[in-house]
């Protein structure tokens, strides 16, 4: 008798089944690949499940082109070192219009990323798309299935989710309807860490502090990643030792000072913090049930 | 209410982080299900525990304080069940409540805990919660005892199999932390759980209010010499271990091919251990090979165990695809096509006995038939009901038919192999959980006898090929006028047929039916079976019936030989069915003295691809009767 599996081998095989189910059933799946650190570990899970083939999926990013340089830099490169597709999709009409996080408020959102989500799924036909959400996120996504189904038109119907019974997932659906795919949904933040740690994932440097040139705005520390950054009057971006513990469109993103350079340092502070993760994203603070609301509406 | 701080971080986190990550790499995982309402403090309990084991921070520990305040019912406590509840957000934005999944950890254990609030439609979120669970907890109120619903969430945890079961007898603080009433309710329980065959179960007196034997044993119950909840949580044995004890068994997922060199079959092991050279049989075909490797992403494995994914590669190029199981040669699972289950129905359509379902089971999807249930299950007095039907939350006892041999095992010996769960075939909604009790003799025993006179000999004695006209139809459309002309124009032409009508069928082999969706599907599969025994014997069939529902329209095509199915949908609009109401029918029906009357109360499915149309508010019953001929005929 051996030992038996430890909490992280354990997340990793329900992952890996997850991942080859919708492959064997899904006609057309996709993985949306947002470079952030639980995409990283997807990425690095559907690696493992197709061993010795790569994942026979492409990568989907659907970008706002505000992203940081650093995750544009990662990206291209893990596509790569994967032998994967990766496809980049951008909203025309938020091009046209040029949404931005800093005219545009929630309509930069919606635009790039529900939208564009929506748009990036109709125009390749892609009919499963896996995502790195995790229950542990937020009350709300506590109770979310592991196979959330849309409507044609993408819409979350709540009452139309499947109760997910032992390892049986039902990916059946009719012509026109998707599902997303959640293999990351038992994990919780620490063993994201845990695992990125134990298998030597790359991240973006951005999880690491290194001095960046910041402002302090609305209670964020935002980075100035680039000249787009509008300063209001009075603002000199100063250089603070900062971090990131989550990452999305540079301008809405607040960061935390932090002298974790490593990856222990970093679970570390995580471990100490006081604070929970979600904090530094602008975006949840719009509303209580803000994501139950996005996710009727098409956000991932 | 004891006074824990916040967050209290382990000083080994702030001294040795390296030596704290090595150590929780080690850590093992336990799912649990808590089974309880919110009046016996089920969401205080978890969060508790969240609480306790420090997953709460500063800014979610500020919110609930300002909730508590303002919605708690604790006054100025903190009311944990906040944490969890959220569920009057949840209602007013009409989401179904079901199965909330929370996450905590300590130094030995991840946790998992299934969290199943509510009261309505209870049974279908507990079982679903129930099914990944190693270990129950059964929560009591100390001022109650063992109620109706205490009863009927210990045989939901042991109807799914479950083996470890803590009784935790909360708000012990609220009967002055009294011994004797501790014992009277494990006394009470331990009757029952004998008699519905529960083995073992741990009873922890607590108050999840006050905190009491949650992480630590309380001062308040010096008379209690067991385990505080979370240390019995930390060391119970996780059923894991069992399931590498069992024989080798892995449902083949996917099959890999990445060049021609390579040929892999991927899945999850779900019982048992392997190493390369293993002699294994795939099922259900039979075959027998050997593994020669075992690989992953990390490198090829000298062993791999339950509950790990790999990549088998066997010896032989032996035929084995997706939803075959690879076994131990010497100790494979069986095979069969019918079976005694147990289904949990989870629908709010009624089952409906002979309609195929898809069944999934392992990576195996099969059409299934379920019979008319056995009896049905009342969960709060576990008698045994009469049942024609399951409907939503109901439990009961059925056989099932598959349509084809599947290799499965007692779900009291496999849940992976003999959990299984049905799948309406037109909404692809999950309708059903199953369980496998056993094969069944009779599908082993009846063999199909073949008979020298075949359907070919049949057919051509009479000079004709076999087909069967299934006209389908509002009441009142015109089905028996145009049959019977066709059938009349048939036998002028030498052609040797038969006319099943509708009414005339329930006065004799129907008889015994009504007019239930769950009867109405019998109805049709009866007499599909009828007209295929007819087209066997090499005649032409005539039908004549309403047959509402596409499925079972469905069904008796497949039943068929290819293209001797051909569906005419006698079109006529219900304005001008029931403005003829050649039979008075409507018109009762309309008066609410005929129930579940198609059309009326009870829904028609018209085809959406029939092979002949017959619109009769453009067409005489002759001319229709024509078209048919000429179709059947050219």
């Amino acid at each position: 008798m051996t030992e038996p599996l430890t909490h992280l081998r354990r997340l990793e095989a329900e992952s890996i089944h997850i991942l080859r189910e919708v492959v064997a059933e899904a006609e057309r799946p996709v993985m949306l690949y947002s470079v952030g650190k639980d995409s990283a570990v997807m990425l690095h899970l559907a690696k493992k499940a197709f061993f010795p083939a790569p994942p026979p999926f492409p990568l989907l990013h659907v970008d706002t082109t505000w992203k940081f340089r650093d995750m544009y830099a990662l990206r291209d490169r893990a596509a790569a070192a994967a032998g994967m597709e990766l496809i980049v999709y951008h909203n025309p009409e938020a091009m046209e219009r040029g949404i931005n996080p800093f005219d545009h408020g929630g309509l930069h959102t919606d635009l790039w990323k529900t939208e564009g989500l929506k748009q990036a799924l109709d125009k390749y036909g892609f009919d499963a798309a896996f995502g790195g959400a995790r229950r542990d996120e937020e009350k709300s996504r506590a109770k979310e299935r592991i196979f959330s189904f849309r409507t044609a038109t993408h819409r979350w119907d709540p009452k139309q989710q499947r109760p997910e019974l032992w390892r049986l997932y039902n990916a059946r659906k009719a012509k026109g309807e998707s599902i997303r795919v959640f293999p990351l949904s038992n994990w919780t933040e620490l063993d994201i860490w845990q695992y990125i740690h134990l298998e030597g994932i790359e991240i973006v440097p951005l999880y690491f502090s290194a001095p960046r040139p910041t402002v302090e705005r609305d209670g964020l520390i935002l980075m100035v990643d680039d000249d787009r950054f509008r300063l209001r009057p009075g603002e000199v971006p100063q250089v603070r030792p900062v971090r990131f513990r989550t990452l999305g469109c540079y301008p809405l993103t607040g960061a935390v000072e932090s002298t974790a350079t490593t990856l222990p340092e970093v679970i570390q502070e995580m471990l100490l913090t006081t604070t929970s993760e979600r904090q530094g994203r602008a975006i949840d603070h719009d509303q209580a049930a803000s994501m139950e609301k996005k996710k009727q509406e098409g956000y991932f | 209410m004891t006074d824990t701080p916040a967050y209290r971080p382990e000083a080994l986190i702030a001294e040795d982080i390296d030596a704290y990550l090595e150590a929780h790499q080690h850590k093992t995982m336990l799912r649990f299900i808590t089974c309880g309402s919110v009046d016996d403090g089920k969401s205080t309990l978890i969060g508790r525990l969240l609480y306790d084991s420090k997953m709460i921070f500063e800014d979610q520990l500020a919110a609930l304080e300002a909730d508590s305040k303002r919605l708690g019912t604790q006054g100025e406590a903190i009311d944990f069940a906040l944490l969890v509840d959220g569920l009057a957000a949840e209602r007013e934005q009409g989401i179904t409540i079901d199965v909330a999944y929370r996450f905590f950890a300590t130094e030995k254990r991840k946790f998992i805990v299934a969290d199943t609030p509510g009261h309505e439609q209870y049974t279908r979120n507990m079982v679903t919660g129930a099914s990944t669970a190693d270990l129950a907890v059964i929560l009591i109120d100390a001022r109650k005892g063992v109620l109706t619903q205490t009863r009927r969430h210990s045989y939901l945890t042991h109807l799914l199999g479950i083996r470890h079961i803590v009784l935790a007898v909360n708000k012990m603080d609220l009967v002055g932390y009294d011994q004797a009433v501790f014992d009277g309710i494990v006394a009470d329980y331990r009757a029952f759980a004998d008699s519905i065959g529960i083995g073992d179960f741990v009873a922890i007196p607590i108050s999840g209010f006050k905190g009491d034997n949650i992480t630590a044993a309380s001062a308040n119950t010096p008379w209690f010499a067991g385990p505080a909840l979370l240390p019995h949580l930390e060391s119970v044995e996780v059923d894991q271990t069992l399931d590498q004890a069992r024989p080798f068994r892995m449902p083949v997922q996917w099959v890999s091919r990445p060049n021609l060199d390579f040929r892999g079959f991927a899945g999850l092991i779900a019982s048992g251990m392997l190493r390369p050279g293993d002699a294994v049989r795939v099922l259900p075909s039979g075959r027998t090979s050997t593994v020669t490797r075992i690989v992953t992403f990390d490198g090829d494995l000298p062993q791999a165990v339950a509950g790990q994914s790999v990549t088998l590669c066997l010896a032989d190029e032996i035929d084995c695809s997706r939803g075959q199981v690879i076994a131990a040669a010497d100790a494979p699972p069986q095979v069969a096509d019918q079976f005694e289950t147990t289904l949990v129905w989870m629908d709010e359509t009624e089952l409906l006995p002979g309609r195929p379902y898809w069944l999934k089971i392992g990576t195996q999807t099969v059409s299934a038939t379920v019979l008319h249930p056995k009896y049905q299950i009342n969960i709060n007095t576990l008698d045994h009901l009469a049942a024609k039907t399951l409907d939503l939350n109901a439990i009961g006892v059925a056989n099932i038919t598959t349509d084809r041999e599947i290799a499965f095992e007692p779900y009291a010996d496999s849940r992976d192999l003999g959990g299984f769960i049905l799948i309406d075939k037109m909404t692809n909604a999950t309708v059903a959980a199953g369980m496998i009790h056993f094969a069944l003799r009779r599908s082993q025993n009846i063999h199909w006898q073949a008979t020298d006179i075949t359907r070919n000999h049949h057919a051509a004695l009479k000079n004709q090929k076999p087909a069967v006209l299934w006209l389908t139809g509002l009441s009142g459309a015109g089905k028996s006028t145009i049959a019977n002309i066709v059938e009349k124009k048939l036998a002028r032409m030498n052609r040797h047929t038969f006319l099943l009508d509708g009414d005339n069928v329930r006065h004799g082999l129907n008889k015994d039916l009504g007019f239930t969706d769950a009867d109405r599907v019998e109805n049709i599969r009866r007499v599909g079976e009828v007209a295929k025994l007819m087209t066997d014997a090499g005649l032409i069939v005539i039908t004549a019936f309403i047959s509402p529902f596409r499925a079972e329209r469905e069904m008796v095509r497949q039943m068929m030989q290819p293209g001797e199915f051909i569906e005419v949908h006698i079109d006529t609009p219900l304005a001008e069915a029931e403005r003829r109401d050649v039979k008075g029918l409507y018109k009762k029906a309309r008066a609410g003295q005929l129930k579940n009357f198609t059309g009326i109360d009870s829904p028609y499915e018209p085809p959406e691809a029939p092979e002949i149309r017959i619109d009769t508010t453009q067409m005489s019953a002759e001319d229709a009767a024509d078209a048919i001929i000429r179709w059947l005929i050219p």
